[in-house]
């Protein structure tokens, strides 16, 4: 940061990318660790519930219990915030610097996941705000019963729109990841090949939340 | 062999625009684009219409001067290619071609597919320099310069600022071309005392010109007829950010 100050920085458009970028990191890796977390699903509900009980006790003697868990939302919407305000800055710059559109512009070279990130940011953050109603607060979910994560999972999958909103949002999130996992090191300044992990961790994110709803619609989980 | 064209016609900047189709019935596949230009606007002078007007310089495809969206890409199909030096049989011509200027708020069309790219030169004049006074030519050996640094600024600064990574964004971003220049000096020993501050007053120089910011969708680097590549946008990213 030798020549920009915060607010200069936030201010250009290769600061607000950087801040997407960090942003950005931060979200994947809750992402990840989440995905990571679904799968206790098939070995049992004691394991899955009793994850979401340790979940709430870590560092209670300090936070109280559940504390660590606010703190970890607090950061995680104070991400979002950044990462969406940025990207309607940077649309709403990118608008106003073609006020002419071409008549003829056929899509020759960028990726879909490319092309996609903006509409595919907002299915994403809809879907969250739907999760978030389903399985944390129950609100919106058949059982709905605090603590008893399994049964609500369970509960809520047995219903196929469900089930396709949900693979929907997560083949979006995956593709998300394709494009913003390369481009984030990149606006972070590393000029180094990163695609094929990117790929792969599009590829690993998306099949591991696609197997929960897709075991509990198909029996495997009951 | 016969052409058909579409060619988007607006007589100054705050004129409406539209398309208007032409033909030419004696093109030959071996023309360039440009001749094919060329040969129309004497039909056109013959007849005493406006003729199109378009920019050009070399015609050897290295000075940046032509360049127009054609069949909506940036300096036509054929890649690493300008204008100038696209064929006739580079070009699928069964259907009418349509000819549109470069599209951006930093370039406001000045007549025709002739635009104003004078943003460019602002950007460059924010710090895309080397202000050393440095008397006559030092002798060439002076300062040396490992070879793969030498091959990576060669290749940022064959840019010759054409516009194609303007038109091409779809953020109408220039920062491909902001990027070529930041990584062509700060690569060379030479562009190191300002390299921090080149590379944030040119971003907010561009930036300030109306241009869009870059989200790495790639366009640019199809479009860019030197072959720039998406490595000169890590660099310019880089020395922003950690100076």
């Amino acid at each position: 940061m030798a020549t920009f100050t915060a607010p200069r920085l936030w201010s250009s458009t290769v600061g607000k990318k950087a801040v997407m970028a960090v942003t950005g990191v931060v979200l994947l890796l809750y992402v990840v660790a989440h995905m990571a977390a679904n799968l206790k699903i098939f070995v049992g509900p004691e394991s899955l519930d009793g994850y979401g009980r340790w979940l709430r006790g870590l560092g209670a003697g300090a936070f109280g219990y559940g504390g660590l868990i606010w703190i970890a939302r607090v950061v995680l919407v104070a991400a979002v915030v950044l990462h969406m305000t940025a990207a309607v800055q940077l649309a709403r710059r990118a608008h106003a610097a073609r006020p002419v559109a071409y008549q003829v512009r056929p899509r020759v070279h960028g990726s879909y996941a490319a092309r996609t990130m903006r509409w595919g940011g907002v299915l994403i953050a809809l879907f969250v705000v739907y999760h978030v109603l389903d399985i944390t607060t129950g609100t919106v979910n058949p059982h709905g019963v605090p603590g008893e994560d399994y049964a609500n999972v369970v509960a809520s999958f047995q219903r196929w729109y469900v089930v396709l909103f949900y693979l929907f949002a997560v083949v979006a999130l995956g593709l998300h990841l394709r494009h913003g996992a390369a481009s984030a090191l990149r606006s972070l300044g590393s000029a180094r090949a990163v695609q094929p992990v990117a790929v792969g961790l599009a590829v690993l994110v998306t099949a591991g939340f696609a197997v929960v709803p897709l075991s509990v619609y198909f029996g495997l989980v009951k | 062999m016969k052409v058909r064209l579409r060619i988007w016609r607006q007589a100054g900047e705050y004129d409406p625009g539209r398309l208007v189709a032409y033909e030419v019935e004696d093109a030959s596949p071996d023309m360039s684009f440009l001749e094919l230009l060329d040969v129309l606007n004497e039909r056109l002078i013959a007849a005493g219409e406006r003729p199109v007007a378009f920019d050009h310089d070399c015609r050897e495809g290295i000075c940046g001067m032509c360049g127009m969206m054609i069949n909506g890409s940036a300096h036509g199909p054929r890649r690493e290619t300008t204008t100038c030096q696209l064929y006739l049989r580079d070009l699928p011509t069964r259907r009418p071609i349509t000819v549109e200027p470069w599209r951006a708020k930093g370039f406001p069309v000045i007549r025709d597919l002739v635009v104003d790219r004078s943003a460019l030169d602002k950007v460059i004049q924010a710090g895309g320099y080397i202000s050393a006074p440095t008397g006559s030519a030092p002798e060439a050996n002076a300062v040396p310069v490992p070879k793969a640094d030498a091959s990576r600024a060669f290749d940022a600064a064959a840019c010759i600022g054409c516009g194609a990574c303007v038109a091409a964004c779809p953020n109408g971003s220039a920062t491909l071309f902001t990027a070529a220049k930041v990584a062509h000096l700060g690569t060379l020993p030479q562009g190191q005392p300002e390299r921090a501050a080149r590379a944030a007053a040119m971003v907010e120089a561009q930036d300030d010109l109306g241009f869009g910011g870059c989200t790495q969708m790639g366009e640019c680097v199809a479009a860019c007829p030197k072959g720039i590549g998406m490595d000169v946008i890590a660099h310019l990213n880089h020395d922003v950010l950690y100076g």
